[in-house]
């Protein structure tokens, strides 16, 4: 281990340690197998500054590897009644309490156990960390039976084994494609997540930004003005780069489209370049379009904490839609902001009755499947683009580029966004390859940072579930020298290059339209010798 | 009612409180899932969604209409479809992993489930009088191998089999071993002990068929009678069955109806063609533009952004 | 109630498909009872007892079968030493001279249908 290298860091990790995994269980039985917290396993709690702002309950200074989590004088009864509660109000929950039959189907299919070993990782398991608490406190036999029937007392403990293992979870879904009865362990940790919200235990990677989100309207916190100056400092650059001034709408009345995207790709890198291939494609096809500062966010923290959360960020995006008069929204590359814009935005939100049927106004094709929600992705809708022959693309400029593409988990799983982006991708790159069957599609691999996991803190846990997805990313990268992941999320293009840094080095992580963009050939351009990222296109030269 | 003594409790009092605490359980289950409502539209998709009309859709595993989903569903049920995609992921050094396709789970379940279903239906002849004709037929291909005297069903067979094999599963692998509880061990032996009385019942009991018939209408046509020739087997099988019946609806057993009423399973993925309506859709506090304006209007104009009020 | 309809409804269907049995047989108003069968007449006992029989014939005629076809033997001797031909038509035939007055009532009863007659005469009024 190098020195100064904290729990933090990737380097911290030795891969021969971190690859040392049993998953044959312990002898312990995990009710009386106590649960370790330590430093790179966890993630930091919220601060009381965001979570107050948000008006969350019992925001207080804490921290999870003190014995005393200073948990309000009545936490149990808050669990027992928001427990209640939930049960009441959401059938999902009911039903997957009841109908687990622990047949162990899901037991292998989670990341975060293939890359740990640790029990308490299998879905199933997951899920009897609340199931036993619901079997002893709401079921006829657990009341008559208790442990017995599977019951568990509530106590302190209980609900720091729901911290560190419902944090664990990046509600990705995959565990529930093997199930049987389509048990969905999202559901389970999000109603976990909520139940340690309302006796303050949520974790600040979350509340920060989603307090950033409904003061700024973005996660980051970017305020109108400089989102205007991230915006034109990307249209400078792909001048440089291009020839071409791209023009950049914002908070434009009267736009027929507005345009969200998550924020993190006006910030981190790759994410940017994926940012500056919307600018161009948008001006290459002159379409009438805005952004805006105030529903600046296509992600949504709101997903990863509580229901009221993710409706309370999500409004803005139907909000300004209205005050901006457009006829339709579009959306960018992002993961868990279209379970959010396809699962529940209409729902919460909705109806969108003032919006139109989208219908793209370069091929006049109608998008007939958003028609009430009215919003499209933004693949779906450069497909369609690809499809009728409306894109000039130059795909040797990707020449260098040997690209396979990760399927984002929500996109898969709660959508079934699969061929668009291939369509996409295998217009704009002559060199594909895809991953193993079993590690794509519905059955993608997570990149083990999703749902508030992406930080730094927790660098063990975000290590351990991106293994999966890193050894068949390096898998790829061995057999067909494949040295760039493509994929769709903004959260991916950060998590996922620490992940194939460290577990196959050499490959770099894209987003989609950073390659189109590569490839597109606009009118007025001069001759292109640079990518997007600055980097020749011919290295030889 | 003229039924003697231990008769009297085994054979009819323990079996009809079996039977209301099925029906009476099932339904009070049922009917509380159904008391809490569906806010969110959250079907689970494999494979492509329906979108534009040149990339073909996959309309078993992600339907979009709620007749594909019942489809859905019907395959789930009738076919275990989720457990044929089940692999079985190891680890090697290197680090290297494999998912390599497990059928087993799937291959034992199909097994138990299906041969119950022919058993229970086979059980008709005993239920009705005259024994209906398909029930013969079905009797007939159970009995198509003619081993033994009586012929040994096939369904017996599988279902000891089937659920033999489910246990062994469940104690050889050390991590179902480990997430395993009373709740699973429980219906598998008692299922285990209803085959074995039954298996007995039928080829080592010398019972009078008859006689046990005219005692089970008694309590098919609510008046129960004594019937002689009846051996003790006879009440343990009745009395085990009767346990599962009671023990059904408190248990994991209602995994049966609940998957038919698993919103990730029976719901189509049009949740952006048709809205979906929660009936408890909370009013949230929106940070507004107007408030947002409020606070970066100077930053705006100054940065030559468009504002609403100047 | 969410779904209140759906679920009342198929709740309905399957009790409706449980019960079925007590359904059918309160249409049909039988009470259901074993089958009466008609007995030979001046003949007081079996090969065996009443009882034996009831539950044992079958594997009774198994054994017979196998004993006459497969060992060669044709003489059984009774419980209380009553020697008997072993021959399903001479001897048992002999006395039940109709299969549908007597095997056939409680066959169908219980759902069975034996193969004797895939080898056998079976004994009837109009031979």
């Amino acid at each position: 281990m190098a020195v100064n290298v904290k729990p933090d860091q990737p380097e911290y990790y030795n891969h021969e340690q971190l690859t040392q995994i049993d998953y044959r269980p312990p002898a312990q039985a995990w009710e009386s197998r106590p649960v370790t917290i330590r430093p790179g396993s966890f993630l930091h709690p919220a601060k009381p500054k965001g979570a107050s702002s948000l008006g969350l309950p019992h925001p207080r200074q804490w921290s999870p590897m003190d014995e005393d989590w200073k948990l309000p004088a009545d936490w149990k009864e808050i669990i027992i009644t928001g427990m209640k509660e939930r049960l009441e109000k959401y059938r999902s929950f009911k039903i997957f309490m009841d109908t687990c039959v622990r047949c162990g189907a899901c037991a292998d299919k989670c990341h975060f156990f293939i890359g740990s070993g640790d029990p308490r990782n299998m879905p199933v398991l997951r899920a009897e960390l609340l199931r036993s608490i619901y079997r002893n406190d709401f079921t006829l036999t657990g009341r008559l039976l208790g442990t017995l029937a599977g019951g568990r007392e509530l106590t302190v403990d209980v609900i720091k084994e729901w911290f560190a293992y419902f944090y664990q979870c990046t509600e990705c879904r995959r565990c529930s494609v093997f199930c049987p009865f389509g048990i969905d362990t999202a559901e389970i940790t999000m109603m976990a997540r909520e139940l340690l919200q309302l006796v303050g235990v949520s974790v600040n990677w979350i509340i920060e930004p989603a307090a950033n989100c409904d003061r700024t309207g973005n996660h980051l916190g970017i305020q109108p003005h400089g989102m205007k100056d991230t915006l034109e400092f990307f249209a400078d650059e792909i001048e440089e780069l291009t020839g071409v001034r791209v023009n950049v709408p914002i908070n434009k009345k009267g736009a027929e489209i507005l345009f969200v995207t998550p924020s993190g790709d006006l910030l981190a890198d790759p994410g940017t370049y994926t940012c500056m291939g919307y600018l161009a494609l948008f001006h290459e096809i002159g379409l009438n379009y805005t952004w805006s500062t105030y529903a600046s966010e296509g992600g949504n923290f709101g997903l990863f904490s509580s229901a009221d959360l993710m409706k309370r960020l999500n409004a803005k995006i139907f909000a300004e839609a209205r005050r901006l008069g457009v006829r339709w929204i579009l959306g960018g590359e992002c993961g868990h902001m279209w379970r959010v814009v396809h699962q529940y935005m209409d729902t919460m939100n909705g109806p969108a009755d003032f919006l139109d049927v989208p219908v793209s106004p370069v091929t006049g094709t109608r998008f007939s499947h958003a028609r009430s929600t009215k919003m499209v992705h933004i693949a779906e809708f450069t497909a369609d683009l690809v499809k009728n022959g409306r894109l000039t693309l130059d795909a040797s400029r990707n020449d260098r580029l040997r690209v396979t593409f990760h399927d984002s988990c929500n996109p898969a799983r709660a959508m079934g966004l699969i061929e668009e982006p291939r369509a996409v991708l295998k217009s704009v790159c002559r060199n594909f390859f895809e991953m193993p069957e079993e590690t794509i599609r519905e059955k993608t691999l997570c990149c083990g940072g999703g749902a508030g996991l992406g930080a730094g803190e927790n660098m063990e846990v975000r290590l351990r579930g991106g293994m999966a997805r890193g050894l068949a990313v390096k898998h790829v990268r061995d057999a067909h020298g494949v040295n760039r992941l493509a994929t769709i999320c903004a959260i991916d293009r950060v998590t996922l290059t620490t992940v194939c840094d460290y577990w196959a080095p050499g490959v770099k992580v894209a987003g989609l339209h950073e390659l189109v963009a590569n490839a597109l050939v606009m009118k007025g351009q001069k001759k292109r010798t640079h990518d997007f990222r600055h980097e020749p296109l011919d290295p030889e030269s | 009612m003229d039924v003697p003594g231990l008769c009297l409790f085994f054979g009819v009092i323990v079996p009809s409180l079996a039977v209301v605490s099925f029906f009476g359980g099932f339904a009070w289950k049922a009917i509380g899932w159904a008391r809490s409502p569906v806010p969110f539209h959250i079907p689970i998709t494999c494979g492509q969604q329906r979108s534009l009309p040149w990339i073909r859709s996959n309309r078993l595993d992600n339907p979009h209409t709620p007749m594909g989903a019942a489809l859905r569903v019907a395959l789930a049920v009738l076919l275990f479809r989720p457990l044929l995609r089940n692999t079985m992921t190891e680890i090697y050094a290197g680090p290297k992993l494999t998912y390599a396709p497990s059928r087993w789970l799937w291959l034992f379940a199909v097994m138990f489930h299906w041969s119950m279903l022919v058993i229970v239906l086979r059980h008709l002849r005993l239920f009705v009088e005259p024994v209906p004709a398909w029930v013969l037929t079905l009797q007939r291909f159970d009995r198509f191998f003619e081993v033994g005297h009586p012929v040994i069903h096939a369904s017996t067979v599988l279902f000891v089999l089937g659920l033999g094999l489910l246990l062994l599963r469940r104690l050889s692998s050390p991590q179902l071993r480990y997430i395993s509880i009373l709740n699973d061990y429980f219906p598998l032996f008692l299922l285990l002990g209803i085959g074995a009385t039954g298996t007995l019942l039928r080829h080592y009991s010398n019972s009078d068929a008859a006689a046990i018939k005219e005692f089970v209408m008694g309590l098919v046509t609510l008046s129960p009678l004594a019937v002689s020739g009846i051996p003790a087997l006879f009440y343990v099988h009745l009395f085990l069955v009767s346990v599962l019946l009671a023990y059904f609806p408190w248990s994991k057993l209602m995994h049966m109806p609940g998957v038919l009423m698993s919103p990730t399973l029976n719901l189509a993925n049009n949740s952006r063609a048709v809205r979906h309506v929660n009936p408890w859709n909370p009013p949230v506090g929106v940070h507004s533009y107007a408030e947002y304006e409020d606070e970066f209007r100077g930053r705006m104009i100054e940065a030559g952004l468009p504002v609403d009020k100047l | 109630m969410a779904d209140g309809a759906k679920v009342a409804g198929g709740l309905m269907v399957f009790v409706a498909l449980a019960c079925a049995p007590i359904w059918l047989v309160l249409a049909r108003r039988s009470t259901a009872s074993q089958p009466e069968i008609e007995l030979p007449v001046g003949q007081k006992r079996c090969v065996e007892s009443a009882e034996f029989m009831r539950q044992r014939h079958a594997a009774l005629l198994v054994d017979w079968r196998d004993a006459v076809v497969r060992e060669g033997l044709n003489r059984y001797v009774a419980s209380d030493g009553r020697e008997f031909r072993i021959s399903l038509t001479g001897t048992c035939l002999g006395c039940h001279t109709q299969a549908s007055a007597f095997c056939d009532r409680c066959h169908a009863y219980i759902g069975v249908s034996p193969e004797c007659w895939s080898c056998h005469v079976r004994p009837s009024e109009n031979p």
